[in-house]
């Protein structure tokens, strides 16, 4: 199979060709495409511009069937939603599972587009997508989009964030996308069917291309999305219309009034560090507790431990591979160095029966892994890596703000009051889950990290006879 | 310039240059004091050893520190004593640059070059316009001397890499972003009010350029380009989008201390380049990154060694920073290329290419 470049909705063959692996060559772009290409960036959206959002939220309920059910161009050849799970596991070492958990998710995101959208805007009717204006709680607001496009960079081991950008499109904005190296086949099946399903095609782009290339989408494009390490948060630092996912740390904060009845709450931990493999950032990464460390710690880790490798296709696999065996070793060998240092012990090592990296059917998998750490401050104590892997830390309550750091997701299992309210308020906390909720728990009508439309349109001032323009 | 040479007249006469070079540079009348401390130090005589150019593997690979420690007047040959001289560096983008010295040798490469094209592909009489790198580099001159033997003038756009680099190192990404327009402006003015038909730039300061107007419409007939890596995509993009099929392109493959590299002739549809080096004056091979005594087979990828002998110049058996496929001879020339040159992966400094 030949996946070419898409520009603005046309074929491109590239002289530059990446084979991936015997049955799988792809395109790759240079940086000078993808700038050329945003010279011509305004008829993408005027073709988008020219229908309206309602319609383009239908198309994208449409797109969502699509999407799960149907044979989609995938290069020069017919993708159904098999192989397409396949293709991807294949790649990404995902087992089936994941794939179509996260096939779901998409899918969810996109026949729930209404809602999405509704949860960014706070209500507002699509029309603002057509007219810039409507009228919320009897004042008209008025909004303008800020950019012409949204270059997106997107990761190869995790399908579902592309739910995030997809947005976009029934808000009129244009998408250039650079797949992952090992995921081609996500954004471009999304892209596919929102085409069929009546989207211009003039409205995506897909360059499969370098780390040159990606920077060129991101910084070129009038708003960026990419993702990443703390590396990648610090290297867009500067780009303020570039809005970087990183590492999430996300974690579960267990309040002195329901401690006590931690048994009851072991599995919404095990989900917590366990879905979709342990490699998303809304994985729980850290668990802080008020008392009962070592019990729990305990508990869980046998519990954790039970989860074994498991072929890709296996109905019941919930551990991924790794594509890139060093990566694997790399991080192996990191948690064993830095277990060395006083203060941090593998709960799981004893529970597992072998080591934490294993070779199995045919790949290399990291088991699940619960890091005790008697000093918070141990580097083991908030990190995060990508497999299911966790640390647990016991401080008072009244402390666990203070050390929490930056955090994507914090799930507060409490019903205090004023311990809300502080979480509540707190700066460190990019989406709050209050009760005994696993972290990778997703509300369509919330926002992921960031507000797309808070990025990707402005509010401006509006005064006057506004009857003349609504 | 191509050449009516067969293989074996090709490899005869690196042989020869090899054994009178080497007479050159390690003879005491005419000889350099750099090189004359060398064969003190090092226990042979490269004049009884080295009698033709596989006899060079007797040295080890050139270190180029040595053109950042040294006072370039040690390269002086005895000769030239006298004789006014330029001085042209490479990096420096921190530290001292590599340094080297000439007097005559970029004309004869330049005009070699001139003469591989006829007038059509670069027009005669044509004036020029080069953007990128001028300052303390050969490249400048050789540039002015390229445009002036086909009987034009050249005017000149600096863009200086160093500062680029630098500004890059420290994530100052939209400085650099202004930095390059600030260039391109200057070089849009340029080619808006006088009349240019033919330019030297880098390949992506070209296509920045292309974004601002359309090249073809100003007048440009023939673009020689070099500097960074091209891969068959870039060349093809450049060829068909930048250049819109319309303008003449001659990528080219040099640096300060070889001179430049032609790429061969590709047929329609072609985009890998393969470059020649100005044999006998230099020599590119592509060897093994382990044991560099040794070429890889062709087709592989290797790291480019390069080997220059002048009179005014030695420098034997230097691993550049790149690396390519070696490629067999070709029609019109009769010695090893090197194809798709990029930077060499497995080095130990970072390389920040493709900056301008």
């Amino acid at each position: 199979m030949q996946i070419p470049i898409l520009r603005l909705g046309e074929t491109y063959e590239s002289a530059d060709l990446v084979k991936l692996n015997e049955n799988l060559t792809t395109h790759t772009a240079n940086p000078g495409l993808i700038r050329r290409d945003l010279l011509r960036i305004n008829e993408s959206k005027a073709a988008l511009d020219a229908i309206p959002a309602e319609t383009l939220a239908d198309y994208c309920e449409k797109a969502a069937e699509l999407f799960i059910n149907a044979e989609l161009p995938c290069g020069d050849s017919m993708q159904g939603p098999d192989d397409y799970v396949e293709s991807l596991s294949a790649l990404t070492r995902l087992p089936h599972t994941l794939v179509k958990m996260n096939m779901s998710k998409i899918h969810a995101a996109m026949s729930q587009i209404r809602i999405v959208i509704g949860g960014l805007t706070r209500g507002m009717p699509l029309e603002i997508f057509d007219k810039g204006i409507t009228s919320v709680g009897g004042l008209e607001v008025n909004y303008y989009p800020t950019t012409s496009s949204l270059g997106v960079s997107l990761p190869s081991n995790a399908p579902a964030v592309n739910s995030l950008w997809l947005p976009a499109l029934v808000m009129k904005i244009p998408v250039l996308l650079k797949p992952g190296r090992e995921d081609p086949f996500t954004p471009l099946r999304i892209a596919q069917a929102m085409i069929k399903a009546g989207f211009p095609k003039e409205a995506f782009g897909y360059y499969p291309t370098t780390h040159e290339g990606g920077d060129t989408l991101l910084t070129s494009c009038g708003a960026g999305i990419s993702f990443g390490s703390d590396v990648t948060v610090r290297k867009y630092a500067p780009f303020k219309n570039i809005q970087v996912h990183g590492t999430g740390r996300s974690k579960i904060l267990i309040g002195e009034d329901y401690i006590d009845r931690w048994e009851e709450f072991l599995d919404v931990l095990v989900t917590s560090i366990s879905a979709n493999g342990g490699r998303s950032c809304i994985n729980t990464s850290a668990i802080l507790v008020p008392s009962h460390c070592k019990e729990i710690a305990e508990a869980l880790a046998a519990k954790l431990a039970e989860i074994k490798p498991l072929a890709r296709d296996d109905s019941d696999a919930l551990l991924c591979g790794f594509a890139n065996t060093s990566l694997a070793e790399g991080i192996d060998g990191m948690i064993d160095d830095l277990l060395k240092e006083e203060g941090a012990r593998d709960a799981t090592a004893d529970h597992r029966g072998g080591g934490r990296r294993v070779e199995a059917f045919d790949q290399t998998y990291l088991c699940p892994t619960l890091v005790a750490c008697d000093d918070k401050d141990h580097q083991l104590a908030n990190t995060e890596f990508m497999f299911p892997y966790a640390s647990i830390v016991e401080m008072p309550q009244s402390e666990m703000l203070a050390n929490i750091g930056e955090t994507l997701v914090v799930s507060a299992f409490t019903e205090n009051k004023d311990w809300i309210q502080d979480l509540m308020l707190s700066p460190d906390i990019e989406r709050l889950n209050i009760g005994p909720f696993p972290t990778n728990r997703v509300q369509w009508e919330q926002p992921h990290e960031g507000n797309l439309f808070e990025f990707l349109y402005r509010r401006r001032a509006i005064q006057g006879d506004l009857s003349v323009a609504v | 310039m191509s050449s009516s040479l067969t293989v074996e007249e090709a490899r005869a006469q690196v042989d020869s240059q090899t054994k009178e070079l080497i007479n050159w540079h390690f003879s005491p009348e005419t000889g350099c004091p750099y090189w004359l401390d060398w064969a003190k130090n090092a226990g042979w005589d490269p004049r009884e050893k080295v009698q033709t150019f596989a006899d060079m593997l007797h040295f080890d690979n050139f270190d180029d520190e040595v053109l950042r420690k040294e006072d370039p007047a040690k390269f002086i040959p005895k000769a030239y004593e006298g004789r006014p001289y330029n001085v042209f560096e490479t990096g420096g983008t921190t530290g001292m640059p590599k340094q080297r010295i000439g007097w005559e040798d970029y004309k004869t490469d330049y005009t070699e070059f001139s003469e591989h094209y006829g007038p059509d592909f670069f027009p005669q009489g044509a004036n020029w316009l080069m953007v990128g790198p001028t300052g303390p580099r050969r490249l400048r001159m050789a540039i002015e001397h390229l445009a002036n033997i086909r009987g034009g003038a050249c005017y000149f756009i600096d863009l200086d890499p160093r500062w680029v680099k630098r500004l890059i190192g420290m994530g100052e990404m939209q400085m650099a972003k202004a930095y390059q327009e600030h260039v391109i402006d200057q070089a849009v003015t340029i080619i808006r009010h006088r009349d240019i038909k033919c330019m030297f730039t880098t390949p992506r300061l070209l296509e920045s350029l292309s974004l601002r107007m359309s090249l073809a419409d100003a007048g440009i007939r023939g673009v020689f380009a070099g500097g960074t890596t091209m891969t068959p995509q870039y060349v093809k993009f450049i060829q068909e989008e930048v250049l819109e099929g319309k303008i003449n392109y001659a990528p080219t493959y040099g640096n300060t201390l070889m001179g430049l590299a032609i790429s061969r002739k590709r047929e329609p549809g072609e985009y890998s380049l393969t470059y020649y080096a100005p044999q006998p004056r230099a020599i590119l091979r592509v060897v093994e990154p382990e044991d560099s005594s040794k070429v890889v087979d062709y087709g592989e990828y290797g790291r480019v060694e390069l080997t220059t002998m002048t009179k005014e110049f030695f420098v034997p058996r230097f691993l550049e920073r790149d690396e390519a496929i070696r490629r067999p001879e070709c029609d019109e020339f009769p010695w090893d290329g090197v194809g798709d040159v990029r930077p060499f992966q497995s080095g130990t400094k970072a390389v920040i290419e493709g900056v301008y």
